[in-house]
This record gives C-alpha cells, structure tokens and sequence, in this order.
C-alpha cells in the first residue's frame, strides 16, 4: 500500500483540466483497466480494487458505491442492514421521474440512494449510513430522509453512534418540497441523537452539495472528508453564473473546507478504517485499553 | 377569470410592488429596534432581524428583505443572504429563547447567496446549524413565507410551529428556471416546470408543510395588516400556554410526519 503524503496530495480539479502525462503501467493487456482521471494512466482492475479504489499511482480517489465502501469500511460480516425496502413511488407523478428511477434502480442494483444498517468498525459497534453515488447521485428523496432520520433515531435508543458517509447532489427535485422537508427531519433527528450525548462522525465524500451539505454533511460532532472531494453548497457553474467572477483554484474541494475551518481532518481511504475506529473507540466512554 | 397558473404566481411572489420583509416589520411591529451582527463576521443587510411587540407581546421578529428601489436592492444583495446573515438570525433566536420571546419569521428569498465568499465562510454548515438548533429552540417559533421560498435558504428560518404562506407566495426545492434547464436543458421551460414542482401554497397545504393559506387581499394595506397581527397574538398565545417539552415535540413530530404518507416498499 502507497504510503500517502496528505500535504502533497493534489486535488483532483485542479488537475483535471491539465492532468499529468505518465507511461501506462505494465499490465495484462486482457486485463480490463480504468482509466485515473487525476494521471491519466490504466490501471487494472484487480490493482484498483486491491488499493480500496484508489489509483496505485496517484492515490487518485475512485468513486466507490455504497455497497463497496461498507464492506471496505466494516468488519467482516457485521453488517446489518435496516428498512432495506424502503422507497417512494412518484407521487408528485413528475415527468420522466418514472422512467428515471426504473433505469437507476436496474443500473445501481439498489432502491434508494442510502443503505442504513448496524455494524462494527475495527471491533467498535455503530449505526452507519452510506449514500449510493450510482443512485441518481446520492439524491435525497423522501425515502432517504426517512431512512437517515430512523437510523438516528435507532441510534439514540440504543445509545449507539452514528458513522455516516455522504455523497449527493442535494434534494430531489423529483420529490418537491417534500424531499427539502427532509433536510429540516433529518436534522431534527441528528439534534435529538447530539443532546443524548452521542457522537456522531460524517464522512463527507466526493461529490456531497446542495441540501445534503446544508443539512446533515455538515451536522457531525467530527466531520472528515476524503482527499480531492468536491463539497460545497452552491453548484460551481451556478456561482460562476451569479457572480461572474473566475473561481479559486481548488474552490470547494476538501483541502479548501479544511483551510476554512469546515471540515476536521481530510483521511485517505486508507486510513479511513483506523481513524473512525478509534474515534469510536475515545467516545465510548471506557478506559484506553477497555 | 382563469384559475392562475403556477408560473403566475411564482411572477406575483417576485413581484416588485410586493410588500418586502421590512415592511412587515414596520406594519406589525412597534418599538421595533434592528439588532445587527452575527458576533462572528459581519452584518447580513439581507436579514433585518430585532426586536418589539407584536400587539401586546415582546417579540424577536427577523425578515428576509429584499430591498426596495435598485440601490437598496443591491446593499440588500436581492434578498439572497450570507452565512452571517443565518448565524444572526440564529444569535437573535438564542436570545429570545433566553428571554422566553416568541420568534417571527418572514421569509421572500429566491435562495441562499451563491457566492465565493459565501462558501468560504460556510453557506452549507450556517444553514444546517439554524435546522438543528431550530428544531430544538425553547420558544415558538412562528414563519410567514411573503415572497418567494427558495430552498434551503428559505428552509433555514422555517424550522417553525407554524408555517403559512401568503396565497401567492411560492416555496420549492429548485427554481422553475433550474429545474427546467435540468430537467429539458431550456430554462424557457420555467412555466411547466413550477407545475411540476407543486410550489404553490395550496400544494404546499395540501402536502402538510403549511398550516395556513393566507389571503391576499387588501395586501400591503392596514386591514391586512391588522388582520394578520390578531392572527399571530392568537397563535403565540396558544403556543405559549404548552409546557415546553410539549412544544418542542410537536415541532419535531410535524417534520417527522413529512413524507411519511408518500413511503412504499415496508
Ligand atoms: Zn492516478
């Protein structure tokens, strides 16, 4: 495993737009291969999925589904998943919402945009969370709310923390007001779950804007975030629209909210596992070796 | 006369003659005394936030105001605030929630400013901060939604135990206008796509996010006015007998229920 040098790790926005040259790394060439939009190499698969979805060259960050990330995230068989059926029809019966969730729910293999379940984190139990970035970009419907809020709730009767990792484009227009309502029940939840006196850690990952980001992204006692992740509130083109002016370099990716004091530490993958087990593990109450 | 449209009322919620938050202020409350800053950053114009009495009550009132006339448009940034702006509303509910004031929001905002600055001091965790501390606040809280309700930077002081809206105001996710870009790539689109979003008062009644469809009639003018301030005394003093506990549970419990009716697949 790379050993990974957080001050130089270079964002991948900024190098999207020029990107590094290398030569292709020496591979089977039957091996199928993803191509690293940070340097531009092939990497195989099997490399890729061995480095936890990370570029062996450049510890480029691939986007991982949610199903992926809990088995790289959790012990070995515990997780739990909880109201895995739960989901909202198109009640609003908007156009081409149908169609739309049909092609994502076949495409994605998943109901909704967020798997919710109990599990243990390196032998420490926790609710965890993780939004579904194939699911219509972790949009957050009715369903979504619903489910985040009864794991909180789960949480704080079971004197449990929260683990949650997020990726979203905001609130799903599909849904209406009904899915911006959710940014306020979530958030009532995560309330009630803090004034318990139990923790809640966010893992905010690439890309998490718009509603998700003004709600429960930016709510944890402890929010981390993964190297190179674009987050923010505004969409990048709508600022640039409102504004008129050129955006900063690096402008709302993780290094930027970590340099203006909106995120506590940026944690690359590898050390995801280890970090959140052993805030876990400090907030538990016990003694160091208990 | 043909019923309006959605897209009609989302032009008379943005309407420039349209009374603004300060004129609600002004209207309703007297004595009224701006309180400025968030003790953080800055004074957001684009929130007005003080305090005065409301009838015979003492009251925290703040109000998005969008300015009136070009120049006083632009120093209020169109109604669109800053995180500071969020974080002064938020200081001034802290204080009446010391002081055991009610609070009164008025809303008309096309939505959070969108802007560098703004995210650099942290558009997203200033909004998500007001949801949470609102839900929890220990006195009520009353929101009227004049204008337009964009988003979650409407959302952010609306976290009420009551909210109404103005029969022509507007409250949606996204703009007509983004939506239809998104959704057609063509923003000319916008009057299909506020039919789509269910964004009128009535809609929102009917889905529970508001208590009350307020009539527009006489708008802007005393009987309107005074029509509206008997009906927040009467709804602050029912709110104000509930033992406090009671009252922050039912707040939560009236965010909880949305969306539940919409669920499948248990
Ligand atoms: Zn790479």
């Amino acid at each position: 495993m790379p050993f990974i040098d957080f001050f130089n790790f270079q964002p991948k926005n900024e190098l999207e737009k020029g990107g590094r040259q290398s030569a292709p790394i020496a591979q089977d060439d039957n091996e199928p291969a993803k191509t690293c939009p940070n340097c531009h190499r092939q990497i195989p698969l099997s490399q890729l999925w061995g480095n936890d979805h990370c570029c062996t060259n450049c510890d480029y960050h691939f986007r991982m589904n949610s199903r992926q990330r809990v088995s790289f995230m959790t012990d070995s068989g515990s997780f739990t998943e909880l109201y895995a059926g739960l989901c909202a029809d198109d009640f609003l019966r908007f156009p081409g919402y149908p169609k739309k969730l049909e092609t994502t729910r076949n495409a994605s293999r998943e109901t909704e945009a967020v798997i919710c379940g109990t599990a243990k984190i390196d032998g420490r139990e926790c609710c965890l969370f993780v939004m579904e970035p194939y699911f219509m970009m972790g949009s957050m419907g009715v369903a979504v709310g619903e489910k985040i809020t009864r794991i909180f709730e789960y949480a704080a009767e079971n004197s449990l923390p929260v683990v949650g990792c997020t990726v979203s484009g905001g609130a799903r227009m599909q849904e209406g007001m009904l899915s911006l309502m959710q940014m306020a029940k979530v958030s009532g939840a995560v309330k009630r779950h803090s004034d318990a006196g139990l923790l809640y850690i966010t893992l905010i990952t690439d890309p998490t804007t718009g509603g998700v980001t003004a709600s429960f992204a930016m709510e944890g006692d402890i929010i981390l975030a993964e190297p190179g992740a674009t987050i923010g509130f505004a969409g990048a083109r709508v600022i640039e629209q409102t504004t008129r002016k050129k955006l900063p370099q690096g402008f709302q990716t993780s290094e930027f909210l970590l340099s203006h004091g909106f995120v506590d530490a940026i944690v690359p993958r590898a050390q995801q596992r280890k970090t959140i087990g052993s805030l876990l593990k400090l907030h538990s109450g016990g003694a160091e070796n208990g | 006369m043909a019923e309006n449209t959605a897209y009609d009322r989302v032009k008379a919620a943005r309407a420039n003659n349209r009374p603004t938050g300060k004129d609600y202020i002004n209207a309703l409350v007297d004595n009224f005394l701006e309180l400025h800053g968030d003790r953080r950053f800055g004074d957001d114009p684009a929130i007005v936030g003080g305090v005065g009495w409301l009838g015979g009550v003492a009251v925290t009132v703040i109000a998005i105001e969008k300015g009136r006339g070009a120049k006083d448009r632009l120093t209020r940034n169109f109604g669109a605030p800053n995180p500071e702006g969020y974080r002064k509303a938020l200081r001034l509910m802290k204080q009446a929630e010391k002081f055991r004031r009610p609070v009164v929001c008025f809303v008309d905002t096309s939505g959070a400013y969108c802007g560098i600055e703004a995210e650099e001091r942290g558009q997203g965790q200033a909004i998500a901060e007001n949801l949470m501390e609102m839900m929890t606040l220990r006195t009520p809280i009353i929101s009227v939604l004049v204008g337009e309700g964009g988003s979650g930077g409407a959302l952010a002081l609306a976290v009420a135990d009551e909210v109404w809206m103005l029969e022509n105001s507007i409250y949606s996710v996204i703009s007509p206008e983004g939506c239809a870009s998104i959704l057609w790539k063509d923003s000319g689109k916008a009057a299909d796509a506020a039919q789509s979003l269910k964004l009128t008062a009535q809609d929102a009644l009917d889905m529970g996010i508001i208590e009350r469809v307020l009539p527009e009639k006489e708008m802007g003018k005393e009987g309107f006015y005074s029509v509206l301030r008997a009906e927040l005394c009467a709804k602050i003093e029912e709110l104000e007998i509930l033992p406090l506990p009671e009252l922050t549970e039912m707040r939560y419990r009236r965010f909880r229920a949305l969306g539940a009716q919409q669920l499948a697949g248990e």
